[in-house]
């Protein structure tokens, strides 16, 4: 069953140097129990995409125009008393830094209890009961002695599980993750992934998670969204995609990676593939593919912006996309 | 950007060799220790003095490492956050006094005077470089204080510098802040390689940048290899990153070195716990929809740590001798490896 559809989504900043077109017509859907992994490299608009579906966007941002509709409910333009009962409740969101998202002049269980109290009519004591329970269920030891601390008690990952616990708190429907373990160590990101994939199995909620980690995206979600210069360029199934990309943007990234640079005995590969220039400023946007300048397959059909064209399930947004069968 | 020219020919018979045991020692660690000691305030040693139960803590950041890196070598020093790995590069190239034990530059003990031999490149290209300096003055002011350039070749000499890391030379007139994260790595590169090091430490040069960019500055270093004959202590918790670059991976854990061993034999079996738990954790593309399994725990504090083998508490294969013994880092071959085993 369809929880969320993104359509046409666009996000804008005006800054002094000129509009800067963030999002630029992302459209995507996600049921429950899915997971979508929204990919890409810093300033291709996957963070702000993740903060637009919850209307987190402040001036000089705004949503210049599109469709966010959860649960058949509409969310663009929505008055902030309705996405206030939304967020937190029904639709959660996990930022990367838990130092930031946690207030450090309050205990957990002060945060934690006043996210219940502002959903939902209970007393105290259930309240902290339900705290009790979501710390415990983040793999957090001695969740009761745990509970009166503060942050500055915890460690890196034991305050991003806190973050977790929070978002978690409500049984939210729709999980968005921004970056949660970009911070962590293997180890600790490990026991988050597992944390999640436990929340979505049992739960059935749905999750956006949002990461420039290919590997993790690989181990975790059921589709991928690549994103690039503020627009979709590829969606698919994750096996299909990460196997065999489309885009030639999407193979680029993956090539960087040192783990594909491994020749079948084992031995290293001198140099890695690298995509060559740099990410395009989104604020000189030339017209046509944001890619061309860094592709080698770019010709004068280039100049007029590729529609993303689905196909067998995905679908690419690439006048030339690769061969399906490129490994 | 410049590339070297890498023949293929060359580029297939990679200098996995350079750690052979005939080239000369550089670098060498001799038991270092390194402790961090938070002295007590006035107030403190009041109330000690009037019988409160108040000590030093002490944190135990590198507990006697030894390790030498030879000639030519690259090694990758892998750990996670806390394990005492950039401290180490810090001792390395000077930056830390040890409190115990020797590190030794080409069998002398490190000199801390004259043309700097070892660099660093730092973490955080936004942090390590000076916001209010121009780049012709990051990267020309330490050539100068060492006397290998005089005022009137600066100019010429940076713009060789940033040309050799694939930087435009009319850049040299500008602030840090007009770059971005891969162009501000490239600079970091410049002026360490502006003294005309030996040896570069590089602690998590290329952590905090995309993929994409990644590639190009891993690419850099290796060109930068070839072309000024460079040796390496490459500090990453990115094992894919390492495992790329070295030719040697040493695993820390809680400042102590638990296996060393050539690259491709760790990563083929690793032989400690930790350093298979660690080499399990690693997400790679090629796991689809894994099912995760966490390693119980987390990192224990350094300020307190687990006695006998600092792994113990979360070890699978953990026993009683295990909390008593602190087991010793033998140089047996083990499984092909160098490791040190937790019995």
């Amino acid at each position: 069953m369809t929880l969320l559809v993104v359509d046409d989504l666009q996000t804008e900043f005006a800054t002094r140097d000129g509009v800067l077109r963030a999002v630029q017509g992302v459209s995507f859907a996600l049921a429950r129990g899915q997971v979508l992994g929204l990919v890409g490299e810093s300033g291709s608009g996957k963070s702000v995409t993740g903060f637009s579906i919850l209307g987190l966007i402040d001036p000089p941002g705004r949503i210049s125009g599109g469709s966010v509709k959860f649960d058949g409910q509409e969310l663009v333009g929505q008055p902030e008393n309705t996405l206030r009962r939304l967020r937190g409740k029904r639709i959660a969101m996990i930022f990367q830094d838990p130092m930031m998202t946690l207030n450090p002049v309050l205990s957990i269980e002060t945060q934690m209890v006043e996210t219940v109290l502002a959903h939902e009519r209970v007393g105290r004591v259930v309240a902290r009961e339900r705290a009790i329970e979501s710390l415990g269920r983040v793999g957090i030891a001695e969740p009761a002695a745990r509970l009166p601390q503060y942050p500055h008690q915890f460690s890196g990952g034991m305050r991003q599980r806190v973050a977790i616990a929070i978002a978690l708190l409500n049984r939210p429907d729709l999980v968005i993750a921004d970056e949660p373990t970009t911070a962590l160590d293997v180890t600790v990101q490990g026991q988050i992934l597992y944390e999640m994939q436990k929340l979505v199995r049992e739960a059935g909620s749905a999750l956006i998670w949002i990461t420039h980690d290919l590997a993790v995206i690989a181990g975790l979600a059921d589709r991928v969204a690549v994103m690039y210069a503020g627009r979709i360029v590829e969606e698919g199934p994750v096996a299909a995609v990460l196997d065999a990309p489309r885009h030639p943007y999407t193979r680029g990234l993956l090539d960087s990676v040192p783990a594909n640079n491994v020749a079948a005995d084992g031995t290293q590969a001198r140099r890695l593939r690298q995509i060559p220039g740099m990410t395009p400023s989104l604020l000189k946007l030339a017209p046509g593919c944001a890619f061309r300048e860094r592709c080698d397959r770019a010709d004068a059909a280039c100049a007029q912006m590729p529609d993303l064209r689905a196909a067998g399930g995905r679908s690419v947004r690439c006048v030339h996309p690769l061969a399906e069968q490129i490994a | 950007m410049s590339v070297a020219g890498g023949s293929t020919a060359e580029s297939a018979s990679r200098p996995r060799d350079a750690s052979a045991p005939d080239a000369a020692v550089l670098l060498e660690f001799d038991g270092v220790s390194k402790r961090f000691t938070r002295r007590l305030d006035f107030v403190e040693r009041l109330a000690a003095r009037l019988g409160a139960d108040v000590r030093e803590s002490t944190v135990h950041a590198v507990d006697r490492v030894s390790l030498a890196v030879r000639e030519g070598e690259v090694v990758g020093l892998v750990g996670e956050s806390g394990c005492g790995k950039s401290t180490l590069g810090r001792i390395g190239c000077g930056l830390y006094e040890p409190t115990d034990g020797v590190v030794r530059y080409r069998g002398q003990a490190l000199q801390r005077a004259g043309r700097p031999a070892v660099q660093m490149i730092f973490q955080d290209p936004f942090a390590s470089l000076n916001p209010r300096m121009r780049i012709r003055d990051i990267v020309g002011e330490a050539p100068q204080v060492h006397g290998l350039i005089d005022a009137a070749g600066v100019d010429a000499y940076v713009a060789d510098l940033l040309q050799r890391v694939g930087l435009d030379p009319s850049y040299a007139r500008r602030y840090p802040h007009q770059f971005s994260g891969g162009q501000r790595a490239r600079i970091g590169i410049a002026r360490a390689l502006a003294v005309k090091p030996e040896f570069l430490i590089c602690d998590e040069a290329v952590a905090a940048l995309d993929v994409s960019i990644q590639a190009q500055v891993l690419n850099l270093f290796m060109d930068l290899r070839e072309q000024l004959g460079l040796t390496y202590l490459f500090i990453s918790h990115d094992l894919g990153v390492v495992r790329h670059l070295s030719h040697r991976v040493v695993v820390m854990y809680l400042g102590r070195v638990v296996e060393t061993a050539p690259t491709r034999e760790l990563f083929a079996a690793p032989a400690h716990p930790y350093a298979q738990a660690l080499l399990a954790e690693v997400p790679r593309l090629d796991r689809k929809r894994r099912t995760y399994v966490p390693i119980r725990g987390e990192i224990p504090s350094p300020l307190n740590p687990p006695s006998g083998c600092h792994f113990h508490p979360r070890c699978p294969h953990a026993m009683a001798r295990c909390s008593v013994e602190v087991p010793v880092l033998c140089c047996g071959r083990l499984r092909g490896g160098g490791g040190r085993r937790v019995i």
